[in-house]
């Protein structure tokens, strides 16, 4: 009898065992194609880009370990033009978070007052964010053109001829025909994410501020602002974030250039696999850029929790 | 008497809540103020579709000439045959086509397994695996753009569909993980256990019964997905230099080099890479918004 009951809890044991494993198999399994895309394409690959930034590499032979030398030349050689591409990223995530998302709050709070045709408002204002951005910085280029450009023909047209510029290719406006763009085109975005913030905050609140004396304005600052701001700060780490990967508007609109003095980080990853054929150097890049938005991501997380307390 | 006043507004307050914090109450010159802001930021935003399809059916002495911004005087839909033509706009279409229904496919799937064993299965580490797999939120695509494309052409690997849609797939899986986790939390855990008292397997709980309920996930995943790849340029114009399998952007880019001086079947490239998300954003608007939505603010 009591050897009975021994081999039925063996069994028993022997089968939650195999139940365990199975069990395991079967998550494994499961997770296995996103395993495969998300380490091969993604992980894998920065884990190789963080070492081969130490090296003084072509891409095809072995290279030679230089240490923290690429990192070091990024920052000291102005040839390479890392500073200028960094402080031109900065001057885009300035305007974006100083320019458009004030903006798009404005517009998220405006359309929260159930104005009429809030819905087609919306969904015009959220029409830039989906069109790819170099059918975007296309558009733009004919704007900007400067023979026939739209920008220089009103300027003509309203008798300010001497304002008119060579938009794209002067040295002085080259930055700024990017950074109108690419402001414009997101102002859409943060605007839906805090516009559905916005309706998300109650109503009775609001208008039990409203019964408290607190003007529509005051409701917006003293009461909805505060309670989007877990939204507010999402946007801003986007708009950070993504002003340092810039890449597409550059590339349509300047190429880097007038001399370079438009270059973003990105574009100038990509120089240095095709034009230069420093992988070392393009690894290097990248790896600042994955440092440089978590360190921005984190900061900001950081600012907002710190106004809170 | 005052106290009793305010108790009634409030309670009509209460009662019909649209009639304080709304712009009826607001003076009417501001109203107006509000309305034309409104509209000339609206015009603002059309403009560059309504300007894209004017100069697509316009000739150059239109377009540079006085009718700059005006309807086409003459319809020249020639400009859409010298894309497709000489432009190859037709093939880089099928391109993107192909790049982009394979990437979303494949994410799908695999963010659908994942996520199922992400949720529905209980064992020690998913809360973990799950935030690893997160972090492709904040990754930047730059991060892994020198080894993939070294690995790909040692290994003879560019210009092929393939060389997108793997990346793509990769791209868009954190997103659509954390998609799908926000429908499938949703769905009720009585089902699984009902299913396993019945005899079903984890997998067959997984495609019968989990699957056919992840429906309406699939059109939001599928939205975004589009979007991003669709739209994506970066990893195409690095990956691929042959002609023959360039996507949209790609195309565009080097069609705009090649008709400097023509700008009408430029015109008429950029819709036809325009059009298919501008259909879709007509009859699908609000599931587009809220797919944005549901990306950026769980995230």
């Amino acid at each position: 009898m009591a050897d009975n009951n021994a081999i039925t809890v063996n069994n028993i044991k022997r089968d939650k065992a195999k139940e365990t494993i199975g069990k395991g198999v079967t998550i494994f399994l499961f997770l296995l194609p996103a395993l495969l895309l998300f380490v091969g394409i993604l992980i894998a690959p920065i884990i190789i880009s963080v070492y081969r930034s130490m090296y003084d590499w072509n891409g095809f032979s072995e290279g030679t370990f230089i240490g923290l030398n690429n990192y070091k030349e990024l920052f000291t050689n102005g040839s390479i033009k890392f500073m200028v591409s960094l402080k031109n990223a900065l001057w885009i995530a300035f305007f974006s978070v100083f320019v458009q998302l004030p903006f798009s709050l404005f517009l998220a709070l405006l359309l929260g007052r159930k104005v009429k045709g809030e819905r087609t408002f919306l969904s015009i204002f959220f029409m830039p964010v989906l069109i790819s951005t170099v059918v975007i910085g296309q558009l733009w280029l004919k704007i900007y053109n400067p023979d026939y450009g739209l920008l220089n023909r009103f300027l003509d047209a309203v008798h300010l001829g001497n304002l008119k510029h060579v938009w794209v290719g002067e040295v002085s406006t080259a930055l700024g025909s990017i950074i109108v763009p690419t402001v414009w085109q997101y102002i859409g975005y943060h605007m839906l994410l805090m516009y559905a913030g916005v309706k998300g905050v109650s109503t009775d609140l609001r208008e039990a501020a409203m019964l408290d004396g607190a003007t529509k304005w005051q409701v917006d600052r003293y009461v909805v602002i505060p309670i989007i701001k877990p939204i507010i700060r999402v946007s801003v780490i986007f708009a950070v974030t993504g002003s340092l990967k810039s890449y597409d508007m550059v590339r349509i609109l300047t190429e880097g250039g007038p001399f370079q003095t438009t270059e973003v980080p990105s574009t100038l990853l990509e120089n240095m696999l095709f034009l230069r054929n420093r992988y070392g150097m393009g690894s290097t890049i990248s790896v600042m850029l994955i440092v440089l938005c978590f360190a921005f991501a984190l900061a900001i997380t950081a600012a907002f929790k710190e106004k809170e307390a | 008497m005052g106290n009793k006043n305010k108790d009634r507004k409030k309670a009509s307050a209460y009662e019909c809540q649209e009639i304080e914090y709304n712009i009826k109450q607001t003076n009417p010159v501001a109203k107006v103020f509000i309305y034309i802001f409104l509209i000339i930021w609206a015009v603002i935003n059309i403009f560059p579709i309504y300007f894209m399809f004017t100069f697509s059916l316009k000739a150059n002495d239109e377009i540079f000439g006085e009718n700059i911004v005006g309807l086409p005087k003459n319809w020249l839909w020639s400009n859409y045959i010298s894309a497709m033509n000489t432009g190859n706009m037709g093939r880089y279409f099928i391109n993107s086509l192909i790049v982009t229904i394979a990437a979303i496919a494949i994410s799908i799937m695999a963010a659908l397994m994942a996520t199922y064993a992400l949720t529905r299965i209980k064992w020690r580490a998913s809360k973990l695996m799950n935030s690893f797999l997160m972090l492709g939120l904040t990754i930047p695509l730059q991060a892994s753009i020198v080894p993939v494309y070294v690995i790909l052409s040692k290994a003879h690997w560019l210009n092929k569909y393939s060389t997108l849609i793997i990346p793509y797939s990769a791209f868009t899986l954190s997103m659509s993980i954390l998609i799908c986790t926000g429908f499938m939390v949703d769905i009720p855990y009585d089902l699984d256990e009902s299913a396993r008292i019945d005899g079903c397997g984890l997998w067959r709980t997984f495609f019968s019964i989990i699957l056919p309920l992840m429906k309406p996930a699939l059109s939001t995943i599928g939205i975004y997905a589009y979007l991003q790849c669709w739209n994506e340029f970066m990893f195409a114009n690095v990956f691929i230099s042959d002609s023959a399998h360039r996507t949209l952007p790609v195309g565009i880019k080097a069609l705009s080099g090649a008709y400097t001086t023509d700008w009408g079947p430029i015109g008429a490239a950029l819709v036809i890479a325009t059009f298919p998300t501008l259909i879709v954003y007509i009859f699908l608007s609000r599931k587009i918004q809220e797919s944005f939505i549901a990306g950026a603010v769980k995230g």
